[in-house]
């Protein structure tokens, strides 16, 4: 490049903001070196925005903290250059590394209350930004902090000013801590999952900023997400990682619609894209699991999970990038890729088959769980109203089948975890009936109830790395619940049914005798399904089990679900907030919003018009990771209510952008029965219900992956 | 394909697991050295018979010198005699039986009655926590030498009362880090799915909980052994320690404190006995949080 004599603020500069040439990244550790990232190369020009896509661990976060020469102690740039304007990143000093940080390069992180200080208001958070890097004065400072925060949208600007981080909710924190990225108009902004912790209404409104900000600051941005349609909505190029190599990288248009590399092909085969349903192209999970930085194959590290792996060329050393013709900027790094005839490639799907929906194993009329908060407060004492109700559940009311699955929607807070509580007897109804197997068990803590009756109704777990107890083996705590719901009693065959169960979620035997920390997060989840599955139960609750897991991983633990309730005509009670994967395997869809639900029916009535408002801004809101879909913009604005205190009237007129006038607020809303089963509860009148128009739409033929 | 275990899967054996995770010390410096320190004083105390060179209340010349000769010349007192002419080396020797059996037990006691109560006080909240945690703040909030003198000038010096002495003070203090902990654990997945499958309140403590906060737990034993050691020279120094004849560590301390100033080697090798058992487990303390913060 020659370019070195250009200092970092040459405003004359035009060459790329960023470059990475050929950077190797390596952590030190006890069991040596581990190289997280290698031959890793990237060409950022002013204003555009790259992407880095991939599961976890694949190195995708070490570049982001390569480039702000953040590594920590153990881990080092082993190799290759950073060049920030031309100008190679370890030439800086300390002191210059300090003046570039914050104000030429800015960072956003996943947590934003873990990137605000809880003890400092807000507006001393972001003043002090160009206080430090600029000399300018403090009213100064604190007339364009309030600037930037009504950039990024934010109502009251000055209240928020005044705020503490705790004051505010999740999804304006992070629109907080992207203003005092920009605050200082950074040339190059480095967005490391910014919206992995925020729900998803929220999330299409920081997406949608994030787009904003790139056309009126002219900012070159670094997008680092696991979530291909965040990916889609927000850059311009893509590099698809896998561990710790580029396996794919050009135009997001090109790597979107005619991907080459085997790993991104998979990466789409896993999720569910709109056009897809179950039946007629289900998920293909990619076989086993991302090898370990220090146990990475040969040549191509995606080999042993590639279908078109072949001895004597993928595994051969030095595998390079190679550019694909006719598409400028798209290389992969594979050997074989122009020898794959993608259209003879026909893998086997998981989760595939229709069942047909029996008799009625769970109904729910008008239940309604209230808890009491006990005000201690000496204004409660003196107007005597020591009691408040949380009302985290009202009036819920549907009916499950046996072999069906029944999705529940929403987003936190909106009564999903509570409802589960009550089925599981953890917590007892507040009013109204549960009707399980026949017999009312809504006022039954799962102590009264009989082991039976506890093993037929069971539960899949979120979160891989809790559900299991570290301090028991894997055979020791299925064999717990085998004893425990009477399915056996001797010691040989309890057992002999633990193996069985390994063999149904697919574990190799051995894994009885290990420890939950041997185990990958897949795999414990795995085994969180076997438990459930124990007790040979006819109605199964599974609150987000896939959520966590990475994306490849999600597919198979998916398909897993659904072949075994299939194969056993399990009620699937299926709790999440994912709605492609709803919309992929849920026969029924129930959406609730502040412990109300709002509209239920069956998959197809629910993901077509008419909708309630709050489910098409839902719809609306969903990432998607296929370029011929065409979707409608609905941002929800404001935030959600509190449960202690929620609105009158129908629960969401205060985010509805169909709200049609006072009715909203003073009424409860009708719950209007369509067609079969489909019910909406909404003020709207059956004309406007009718105009309205579907979310997502195909704007060509469908060309997506999945359907090839 | 590996050729699937037909056979049950074995669990290994407890003794062996406990052997390897002891062997995992070896990667700490520091938990080696104090690991050292304590097998050498379990190991004076296991030999004292052989090691010891004059039985512990054989009386001899008073207050000789380290290294003078024994009455009859034909051995040397190699740390000196007491004001009574008694060996301080083998009554040092001898001592050490009487701490490193009453402050381990102290301990395993104070274990006993703090885990159930920071398990019931975390696990079920609400009044039960309110009421153990009232007493614990009570009992807390005394004087910790003022306590020990209250109850030992109640129920009388010996060795079983200071056991009983130093369950009732450390008690309360292990409640609250198990309740701590619990509170924390008591969130977990796995303790919702032993919920609901209906396991009772006891088991879900005892075998769900407990065994993940052994970690902390173990750490915090051993430091406390080290404070208990402390505490029983204390008493011993206060009078309140195993009654005389028998050497005691604090005792030795206490009974010749009068001639500190002209015959300084009567206290110090006795105190030296003391801080070197206690930062043995201090340091074995640090060394097992070391490792165990490395996993």
């Amino acid at each position: 490049m020659g370019s070195h004599g250009h200092g970092s603020a040459g405003s004359d500069y035009d060459g790329p903001i960023l470059e990475c040439k050929d950077l190797c990244i390596s952590y030190f550790t006890r069991a040596g070196e581990i190289p997280a990232v290698i031959d890793f190369n990237m060409v950022l020009h002013q204003g555009h925005s790259i992407g880095l896509v991939g599961e976890s661990g694949c190195g995708k976060s070490t570049v982001a903290m390569a480039i702000m020469r953040y590594l920590g102690n153990n881990g080092a740039i082993v190799g290759g250059q950073v060049l920030y304007k031309g100008r190679d990143m370890a030439t800086f000093s300390e002191e210059e590394l300090r003046q570039l940080r914050g104000n030429e390069l800015a960072m956003v992180y996943q947590e934003p209350m873990a990137s605000l200080n809880p003890s400092m208001t807000l507006g001393r958070q972001l003043v002090e930004v160009p206080l430090c890097h600029e000399d300018i004065s403090h009213d100064e400072a604190y007339k364009r902090a309030v600037q930037i925060l009504a950039d990024v949208n934010l109502p009251e600007p000055e209240r928020i000013m005044a705020a503490y981080p705790h004051q505010i909710s999740g999804g304006q924190q992070q629109r907080v801590v992207i203003a005092m990225a920009l605050l200082s108009n950074p040339s190059l902004l480095l967005l490391d999952e910014p919206t992995t912790a925020l729900d998803v209404t929220v999330e299409a409104g920081i997406i949608e900023l994030i787009g904003q900000i790139a056309e009126k600051y002219n900012t070159s941005m670094v997008y680092i997400s696991h979530n291909l349609g965040l990916i889609l909505a927000t850059c311009d190029r893509v590099n698809v990682m896998y561990s710790g190599v580029v396996v794919e990288r050009g135009a997001v248009g090109e790597v979107f619609d005619r991907m080459r590399h085997p790993y991104t092909k998979g990466l789409f085969g896993c999720i569910p894209l709109p056009g897809a349903d179950k039946t007629a192209s289900p998920l293909v999970p990619i076989r086993g699991q991302l090898p370990l930085p220090h146990q990475r194959p040969p040549g191509c590290y995606f080999g042993p999970r590639c279908d078109f792996f072949a001895e004597g060329v993928c595994d051969r050393e030095g595998l390079k990038m190679s550019p694909v013709p006719d598409e400028p900027g798209h290389s992969v790094r594979c050997r074989r890729w122009q020898e794959i005839d993608w259209s003879a490639y026909k893998p086997e799907g998981v989760g595939a088959g229709a069942t047909t929906a029996g008799d009625v194993v769970l109904s729910l009329k008008n239940m309604k769980k209230y808890y009491e908060i006990a005000d201690n407060s000496i204004a409660a004492m003196i107007s005597g109203k020591r009691v408040r109700y949380v009302k985290a559940n009202e009036s819920i009311s549907l009916e499950a089948r046996s072999s069906e699955t029944v999705a529940i929607v929403g987003e936190s807070g909106c009564g999903k975890s509570t409802f589960a509580k009550v089925l599981m007897g953890l917590e007892t109804a507040t009013d109204g009936e549960v009707v399980f197997n026949g017999k009312d068990i809504a006022q039954q803590e799962v102590q009264k109830r009989s082991p039976a009756q506890v093993g037929s109704m069971q539960m899949v777990f979120q979160n891989p790395f809790d559900t299991l107890n570290p301090s028991h083996s894997v055979g020791a705590q299925l064999a717990r619940v085998i004893r425990k719901f009477g399915v056996e009693s001797n010691k040989d065959k309890i057992e002999q049914r633990v193996l069985e169960l390994l063999d149904l979620v697919k574990l190799p035997r051995d894994f009885a005798r290990r420890r939950p920390r041997q185990l990958s997060g897949g795999q414990k989840q795995r085994v969180g399904i076997a438990r459930a599955f124990a007790g040979n139960p006819s109605t199964v609750v599974a609150d987000e089990p896939v959520s966590a897991l990475d994306v490849s991983v999600q597919a198979a633990v998916t398909g897993l679900l659904m072949d075994i309730q299939k194969s056993y005509r399990t009620t699937l009670i299926f709790i999440s907030h994912d709605l492609s994967l709803v919309r992929y395997l849920a026969d029924r869809v129930v959406v609730m919003y502040l412990g109300r639900i709002v509209e239920q029916g069956t998959t197809d009535e629910v993901f077509a018009p008419p909708y309630h408002p709050y489910t098409e801004a839902l719809l609306s809101a969903v990432p998607i990771a296929d370029t011929s879909v065409q979707k409608k913009r609905i941002i929800l604005e404001g935030n959600l209510p509190s449960v202690t205190n929620p609105p009158s009237g129908c629960v969401f007129h205060t985010r509805c952008p169909r709200y049609i006038g006072d009715v909203c607020k003073t009424e409860l809303p009708p719950v209007v029965t369509l067609g079969s089963g489909h019910e909406i509860a909404c003020h709207l009148s059956m004309a406007e219900m009718e105009d309205m128009k579907p979310v997502i739409s195909m704007v060509t033929a469908p060309q997506s992956p999945a359907a090839e | 394909m590996t050729d699937q275990a037909v056979s049950v899967p074995r669990r290994e054996s407890s003794v062996l697991r406990f052997a390897r995770g002891l062997a995992l010390i070896r990667e700490s410096w520091v938990g080696s050295v104090g690991l050292a320190i304590i097998v050498f004083w379990a190991l004076v105390a296991i030999f004292a018979d052989v090691l010891a060179p004059f039985p512990p209340n054989a009386t001899g010349a008073p207050m000789t010198l380290p290294g003078g000769p024994s009455l009859d010349g034909s051995m040397i007192h190699y740390l000196g005699t007491d004001q009574l002419g008694r060996d301080i080396l083998s009554r040092i020797i001898f001592g050490s039986r009487q701490v490193l059996f009453y402050a381990p037990l102290a301990t395993f006691c104070a274990y006993l009655v703090g885990i159930p109560m920071g398990l019931a006080a975390g696990y079920r909240r609400g009044l039960t926590d309110d009421v153990l945690s009232f007493f614990a703040n009570v009992i807390l909030s005394f004087p910790v030498l003022v306590l020990y003198i209250l109850i030992i000038a109640t129920i009388g010096a010996s060795g079983s009362n200071i056991v009983i002495a130093v369950t009732f003070a450390s008690a309360p203090g292990i409640m609250r880090i198990v309740r701590g902990l619990v509170l924390d654990l008591r969130n977990r997945e796995y303790v919702f799915a032993a919920e609901t499958r209906g396991e009772t309140p006891w088991r879900i403590m005892l075998v769900e909980i407990l065994p993940n906060a052994r970690g902390p737990l173990i750490v915090d034993a051993c430091l406390r052994l080290g404070y208990v050691v402390i505490t029983i020279g204390t008493l011993g120094f206060l009078g309140l320690g195993l009654p005389p004849p028998d050497p005691d560590w604090g005792g030795m301390v206490s009974e010749t404190r009068q001639f500190a100033m002209f015959m300084p080697h009567m206290a110090i090798y006795p105190c030296i006995a003391i801080s070197s058992l206690v930062l043995g487990f201090n340091l074995l303390a640090d060394g097992l949080r070391e490792v165990s913060m490395r996993d």
